[in-house]
């Protein structure tokens, strides 16, 4: 059965009231519901969602660390220091123990000693800690443009003496800071699967929406075409078309190619949905009711059409960003997507390929791998509480 | 079903102060409360009231079915025989107590037989399944048993349909298998929840007929749920009248029909009778010149060939040579029952489907006759403007993402009729026109009732100063307090405005009320066109005489079914 808002009444004894009159009925219904649009709505259903909202904040986050990169991370992304070739994680420990025995607050990671490898005559990194080095929030270190723009010497966190070194999550083969990568890394990757989709989106509301709205020929070829493309065999494409790009292009050039070439293949399924949406939209009697008040073909898409996908478009959008990810840390991972010296989280996986790095530093693996994990999930479950709420008149 | 079973057999069913509430947002919504009525062996019990008046949530909690987030919050259903008496309210809805009784003591039928019965096994498996899982039987025996019933129910040929699909079936048939597999068991209580709303006035009277002969058969005690006082005159031993939540009249069939206290009660059989005649608002129509001739339209569906099918598939013919006038200030019903062209016919005249023959023609006020059918796009939206189409969901057909001042304000904003201060002029004098204040423009269509809802959707389609409306089962979704006040809307609009009404219809009640002429549509033709007292009153063509006599007459001392017309065809 439908609890409309007129059905909401808190009276006790209504029964001899009779507003059979049904314009009485108005007064009941909430008044801030009565004017809540449809955005309103599926916000309140939203945030009824508790996973869904931490996946929110995650992402939120996560966008926050690609924003702020250079002030977030302690070092330089390409800052190397050879003497320190894949250096273990260093613990933070919040107090130091004094020489009669108690105990004082100072933030501090442990420092390394070498050790010998005698049957593999090789020289490893031990955590010693006997060596403090303080580290503390707020701290100057290297020199960084923010943006490109602001010059700055500030960093969130670091070792207060800007002649220690402190690796929080390991170095590499080079020594170069994981967590400073790291965080580096997630501008690109967040922003890959961004550009990435909305490119898609562009490509797939055209397409489905011309595709549903017209139907016969029009919808014929078009879904032709989307069945080729989604038949063909990604990878090989992919490699194909990775091969295509000339190695002397600059890294931002070769960014954006790398994420047009995503994208050519991930519209296919946001247009389907559209153009099923628009399909039954079609034969809509509102939509029937705008076209008889003679509204032109563009009125009837733009305005009465499309703002009824837009919830269901956002959802869809949040549930296509991970594949991008996805998409793009295989396609670095194998080489063929972005390369040296761009820093993203499939680059930095690129490090952990071989069998060496992964039995002596596995951090290189689970760190970036982690982060992957962590986006992928949070946006999947942020999609799913917005596919869920969109559809505000649901229950 | 009236039977002469006195008021004094034995009780099977006694529910007492039941209480079901809801947990919504913001507070409980109590959708029952303090409900009682007894259900006695081989007599009915209609519970009667419009939407959402609580009569089938009380239907479900008898069987334990309430959907979370509903619960029964209080009361006693006591279920007697067979043993001790059981309290159902008490019982767990997903335990095996329940689960004995539901479809072996108590059976139950329900609106919608397509979505009720599973599309995926055949008729005979769905109540052999019910006959093994209650009786034991096995295979053979359920099977011979299954054809038994389907032979019981009427349906014809059992040992062939019974390995048929649910799609194979029509709607009268589908119900018939419903109460086949729900009277599989003999159960002591029927429970039929508006078990004939979706089906056309000769099935629903073929169904009701059926329900019953089974009940006389099998001394079953029946409550039966409806919104159609007519069904409650024309099949009821008591009814119980259900209003938010509350009976707030119960008794004998003819006590409640012909003394009814309680002032709901009396509205709502008002409302009823009203539609029995002509409207008091009507007056005589002084036709003079049609505003729309309409020659041998017709629409035929040619199946496209499928792409390796070679077998020519047969061609529909949903509409089939129909040609009428509608006269300058008239209302013609167009009437029919499901499938026999009448939709089709409203949308061909303004093309929203292409007519494939025939011809329409329009005379505007000024001007030539216009050739519809030879419009170009730019002449067509000049048609729209002058002959509008009221819709029948007023859910539906209303943008959810839209204002009611946009949705009324789109007309005349998209052919630059108004803008600015004049347009929110317009907007609230045609929000007045229709009964709704227009301090209420600012909200959105969700908080608006159905009728309310309806109301904009006539504004809308007001706001181009219309000549002609075709008003396509404007009433249908609407509960019948509120069908006869548009219905009176409509009426007091078309006097004002000088409107000519295109009425299609399935209920012969409200087209009595509102028209001066009926078309009687079947199979996409128009069988018979007269004044509206004469069809409903003295109808020449077979068909018309059947589905007249179908219709469920309001009255329990006047039942029309009993002696009505069979067409066999």
């Amino acid at each position: 059965m439908s609890l409309e808002p007129d059905n909401l009444v808190t009276d006790t004894d209504h029964a001899t009231e009779l507003p059979l009159d049904e314009t009485q009925f108005v007064a009941t219904a909430g008044a801030s519901a009565a004017v809540a649009g449809q955005w309103t709505l599926m916000l309140w259903k939203f945030r009824r969602q508790k996973v869904a909202m931490a996946s929110l904040v995650v992402v939120l986050l996560l966008y926050l660390v690609a924003i702020l990169a250079e002030f977030l991370a302690p070092y330089d992304v390409d800052m190397t220091r050879p003497q320190y070739t894949y250096a273990p994680p260093q613990g933070i420990s919040l107090f130091v123990t004094t020489p009669d025995g108690g105990w004082r607050f100072l933030p501090h990671a442990s420092g390394y000693k070498i050790v010998v490898d005698q049957e593999a005559m090789r020289r490893t990194f031990v955590v010693d800690p006997e060596q403090i080095i303080p580290i503390g929030l707020f701290v100057t270190g290297q020199s960084y443009k923010l943006w490109g723009l602001f010059e700055s010497n500030l960093h969130f966190i670091g070792p207060t003496n800007p002649a220690d070194t402190v690796y929080l999550l390991g170095s590499d083969r080079i020594g170069r800071d994981v967590f400073s990568r790291l965080i580096y890394g997630t501008r690109i990757s967040m922003s890959i699967g961004l550009v990435g989709v909305v490119i898609s989106l562009a490509l797939g509301v055209f397409l489905g929406g011309i595709s549903g709205y017209y139907g016969g020929a029009v919808d014929t070829a078009i879904q032709r075409l989307v069945e080729v493309v989604s038949a063909m065999p990604t990878i090989p494409l992919w490699m194909g078309l990775a091969a295509a790009i000339p190695l002397t292009w600059p890294s931002g050039l070769v960014y954006f190619t790398v994420t047009a070439i995503v994208s050519l293949l991930g519209w296919t399924s946001l247009a389907r949905e559209v153009r099923g949406r628009f399909f039954a939209l079609r034969e809509e009697d509102f939509v029937t009711a705008a076209r008889l008040d003679g509204s032109s073909e563009m009125r009837l898409i733009f305005r009465h059409m499309l703002p009824s996908i837009t919830s269901h478009l956002l959802a869809m959008v949040t549930l296509a960003v991970p594949a991008m990810i996805i998409a793009e840390t295989s396609l670095s991972f194998l080489g063929i997507g972005l390369k040296p010296p761009v820093v993203s989280w499939g680059v930095l996986l690129q490090d952990a390929q071989n069998l060496r790095a992964i039995a002596n530093a596995p951090w290189l693996l689970f760190w970036p791998a982690l982060a992957v994990m962590v986006s992928v999930l949070s946006f999947n479950f942020l999609g799913d509480g917005l596919r869920d709420a969109a559809d505000p008149y649901d229950n | 079903m009236t039977t002469d079973i006195p008021a004094t057999a034995p009780t099977v069913l006694e529910v007492r102060n039941l209480a079901v509430e809801f947990a919504l947002r913001g507070g409980t919504f109590t959708a029952a409360r303090d409900v009682g009525f007894k259900l006695q062996a081989g007599r009915t019990l209609c519970l009667v009231g419009e939407s959402g008046s609580g009569k089938s949530v009380t239907a479900r909690a008898m069987m334990q079915l309430i959907d979370a987030p509903g619960r029964i919050a209080g009361g006693t259903i006591m279920l007697s025989g067979e043993g001790a008496p059981v309290d159902i309210a008490t019982l767990n809805p997903r335990g095996d107590a329940i689960r004995a009784i539901r479809g072996r003591r108590i059976g139950m039928i329900f609106q919608e037989p397509m979505s009720s019965l599973s599309p995926v096994h055949t008729i005979g498996a769905q109540i052999v399944e019910v006959l093994r899982l209650h009786l034991k039987m096995d295979r053979q025996q359920a099977r011979a048993r299954t054809i038994e019933l389907l032979r019981q129910v009427e349906i014809p040929d059992p040992e062939r349909n019974i390995d048929r699909y649910t799609f194979e079936f029509s709607g009268g048939m589908r119900q018939r298998a419903m109460i086949a597999m729900a009277l599989a068991c003999n159960p002591q209580v029927l429970i039929a929840d508006e078990p004939t709303t979706a089906l056309d006035v000769t099935t629903q009277a073929e169904v009701l007929d059926l329900i019953s002969r089974m009940q006389r058969e099998l001394g079953m005690a029946t409550l039966l749920i409806t919104h159609d006082m007519g069904v409650v005159a024309e099949v009821a031993d008591d009814v119980a009248v259900m209003y938010r939540g509350r009976i707030v009249e119960a008794g004998p069939v003819d006590e409640v029909f012909h003394g009814a206290r309680h002032p709901y009660t009396k509205r709502l059989l008002n409302s009823v009778l009203k539609l029995e005649r002509t409207s008091e608002l009507k007056q005589a129509s002084t036709a003079a010149d049609p505003i729309l001739s309409v020659r041998d339209l017709g629409k035929l569906y040619q199946p496209r060939q499928g792409f390796l099918s070679r077998r020519p598939k047969t061609e529909v013919r949903a509409v089939d040579g129909v040609s009428f006038d509608l006269m300058a200030g008239e209302s013609l019903g167009i009437v029919g029952e499901s499938g026999s062209g009448k939709t089709t016919l409203g949308r061909l005249i303004l093309r929203i489907v292409e007519p494939t023959e025939g011809t329409v023609t329009f005379r505007p006020a000024t001007g030539a006759p216009i050739d519809v059918r030879a419009l170009d796009k730019r002449g067509l939206r000049g048609f729209h403007q002058q002959v509008r189409l009221i819709f029948q969901d007023p859910f539906a057909s209303l943008n959810p993402r839209m204002t009611v001042r946009q949705i009324i304000a789109d007309p005349l904003v998209v052919n630059h009729i108004a803008s600015g201060a004049s347009l929110d002029a317009r907007v609230s004098e045609l929000l007045s026109m229709v009964g709704l204040d227009p301090a209420m423009m600012e909200r959105y269509p969700h908080a608006f009732s159905g009728g309310q809802r309806q109301r904009i959707g006539i504004a809308r389609a007001l706001a181009l100063n219309p000549r002609v409306l075709i008003a396509d089962e404007a009433t249908s979704a609407l509960d019948v307090s509120i069908r006869s006040q548009m219905l009176d809307l409509l009426l007091e609009l078309q006097q004002r405005l000088g409107l000519s009404f295109l009425f299609i219809s399935h209920d012969i009640g409200v087209v009595r009320y509102f028209c001066d002429r009926v078309a009687v549509m079947r199979r996409g033709k128009i069988v018979e066109l007269g004044p509206a007292e004469t069809i409903c009153t003295a109808p020449e063509h077979p068909y018309t005489k059947a589905l007249i006599s179908a219709v469920p007459h309001p009255d329990p001392r006047q039942k029309r079914m009993r002696t009505r017309t069979r067409l066999d065809a």
